[in-house]
């Protein structure tokens, strides 16, 4: 890594890094008297590919769940754009533009495919409610753009033959690109991929390490990562954070991660005399 | 031939009949794609729509029984009758209303419980709404008129006596319910399927977790479905009310909807629609052919067999969802 600035960085590949998205400071979150996460800061920057690793039980998770709203941490900020963002529920932070995918797939099995995605687009339908009723005006003309949108990520995506396909019938590996498809076609400023390549074989995991490329490289999404693989992640990301029970062990660019030694000992194990 | 023109005025008349059961079970369909919620209380829902209908057209002063008990008054009457139209309109936003308490007093604290627990939920609420129906607006059978056209439809009697020579026997109530059965239905499948807010409720129904993390807010969503379905037994008290007048039996008519709901399919409108008239015309024309060899009164059980034997052969009904496991 160059020299990292206010303004940003330029990764080794050459790309020019943004000022700060999102900074989390300190945050602490407990489950009773499990604490899951542990006075953690961290910062994502605009168009950087910033990946979350650790071992099972690390609080990956737990912290994308934070990011996105569906966890509230007790204590520490979430600053999003430079502003303190205050407790909000998991839809609201959608509204502001930061879009997810889940380690477990969440779909809606029963709609196709077209129709998952196009929920994705759903905050970015304003015509009033008579005018869809009705099928007239507004309504229409922002259901042929969104439709429009959609087909480009369809298109994007390599899943133009499974449009109209229910969700519940696609293999596994297919139902994770749907998932990206829905979130990206939020368009999002934030795209938090919790796992995106979790059960997958190398050939599948190689098609996504393209997909999160070229979402990043073409649109200029910034992207938050959550993986298991470290050969995988090394490949992706700009910067890591490495967390094991529940705290941060590392941070820094794939290199200097790989060649901490508390991220070792925390991968292969330490041994104890 | 006179047996097969019989036939077809009861085929006619189960139709009408399956009309009437259909749109009880629609206000099932809507809470349960939607919350995957079994709604108990869809049935008194109707009734306290029918009763709040007719009080407000008869200017009657609500909670008068307890007003008078507590206070030593006499209340009973504002004095005035509203008309048909602004009671319909005023009973809309009173379903409205109960839908938002509904959301903020019983289903905000049960989310991501058990769909037992949400059913036991909506039998408290059944319960709950039945008592305060009564203490609202009096235990008494009350008629209701919205000015509907009741009685026999001459024009059909008539048209199909110089048809057949037989004059068929439609009522003009029934005739109706079906034209606002099916503007309704129609209304509501181009919402589902056609707006924003319909794929909202579409996703909700199929996985909230995703939906929030769409921006779709679940609360609103469900304040929503439970508006339309208050809507739904609105209309469904208003045309079992006009028939056979606004008492407690009205609440029971939600029982006939389950048979209706396992043939159809418990997440499928068009199913709601078709399980009604299959049941509808099934029940009358066993009436009709088997009903005097067995000693009449078929209806009464017809439905639920039918019913059973769905549940064995076909358990998601004619158009509900394969339940596909993976392993």
């Amino acid at each position: 890594m160059n020299a990292m600035t206010q303004d940003g960085y330029v990764t080794a590949d050459g790309r020019q890094i943004g000022p700060v998205v999102m900074e989390l400071r300190n945050i602490t979150l407990r489950f009773g008297g499990v604490v899951a996460i542990k006075d953690i800061s961290f910062d994502i920057r605009q168009g950087e590919i910033r990946a979350i690793i650790g071992p099972n039980g690390a609080g990956k998770s737990s912290m994308l769940n934070v990011i996105s709203g569906f966890y509230h941490p007790q204590d520490g900020q979430v600053i999003f754009k430079g502003q303190v963002r205050p407790a909000m529920k998991p839809y609201q932070v959608a509204r502001l533009g930061i879009a997810r995918t889940f380690q477990n797939i969440a779909l809606f099995e029963g709609m196709s495919v077209l129709d998952n995605i196009m929920t994705g687009r759903l905050n970015k339908m304003k015509a009033g409610f008579l005018s869809q009723a009705l099928w007239w005006g507004a309504a229409e003309r922002e259901e042929i753009e969104n439709r429009a949108a959609v087909e480009r990520i369809i298109d994007f995506l390599e899943i133009q033959n499974i449009r109209k396909t229910p969700v519940g019938r696609l293999p596994y590996g297919l139902k994770k690109r749907v998932e990206l498809a829905r979130a990206l076609a939020a368009e999002p400023n934030l795209l938090l991929l919790d796992e995106p390549m979790a059960g997958m074989n190398v050939e599948e995991k190689e098609d996504m390490s393209r997909f999160i490329l070229s979402v990043n490289d073409e649109f200029g999404t910034t992207i938050c990562l959550i993986e298991h693989d470290m050969g995988v992640v090394m490949d992706l990301s700009d910067r890591v954070v490495v967390m094991d029970y529940g705290k941060k062990i590392g941070d820094g660019t794939p290199s200097e991660v790989r060649s901490n030694q508390a991220v070792i000992d925390a991968y292969l194990g330490v041994a104890h005399d | 031939m006179d047996q097969f023109i019989f036939g077809m005025e009861v085929v006619m008349n189960g139709l009408m009949t399956g009309v009437m059961y259909a749109l009880v079970a629609l206000g099932f369909v809507l809470i349960f794609k939607a919350s995957g919620v079994f709604n108990y209380a869809q049935g008194v829902m109707a009734l306290f729509a029918a009763l709040t209908l007719v009080g407000i057209q008869n200017g009657q002063v609500p909670f008068a029984h307890l007003i008078n008990a507590t206070f030593g008054t006499s209340l009973h009457h504002f004095g005035w009758t509203v008309p048909a139209v602004l009671a319909v309109a005023l009973t809309a936003l009173v379903m409205v209303l109960l839908a938002f308490l509904i959301e903020k007093l019983v289903l905000q604290h049960l989310v991501g419980q058990e769909p037992i627990i949400l059913f036991m939920a909506t039998i408290g609420l059944a319960y709950f709404l039945e008592g305060l129906g009564d203490v609202m607006w009096g235990a008494d059978i009350k008629t209701l008129n919205v000015g509907l056209p009741q009685g026999i439809s001459d024009g059909i009697e008539e048209v199909t006596a110089t048809w057949f020579g037989y004059g068929f026997f439609i009522d003009r109530l029934d005739l109706w319910a079906t034209l606002i059965a099916a503007m309704l239905v129609a209304a509501l499948v181009a919402f589902a399927q056609y707006t924003k807010q319909g794929r909202a409720m579409r996703a909700v129904a199929d996985d909230h977790q995703a939906a929030m993390s769409v921006g779709i807010s679940l609360r609103f969503i469900w304040v929503m479905v439970w508006s339309i379905a208050g809507f739904v037994a609105l209309v469904a008290g208003i045309m079992w009310g006009t028939k056979s007048g606004v008492q407690f039996s009205l609440s029971l008519i939600a029982l006939k909807a389950l048979p209706v709901l396992m043939l159809g399919g418990f997440t499928s409108i068009p199913g709601a629609i078709v399980g009604g008239l299959i049941i509808g015309v099934g029940e009358k024309l066993f009436e009709f052919t088997i009903g005097p060899m067995v000693g009449g009164a078929t209806e009464n059980w017809f439905a639920y067999v039918l019913a059973l034997i769905f549940l064995v052969f076909r358990p998601q009904g004619l158009f509900g969802e394969r339940i596909i496991e993976r392993v």
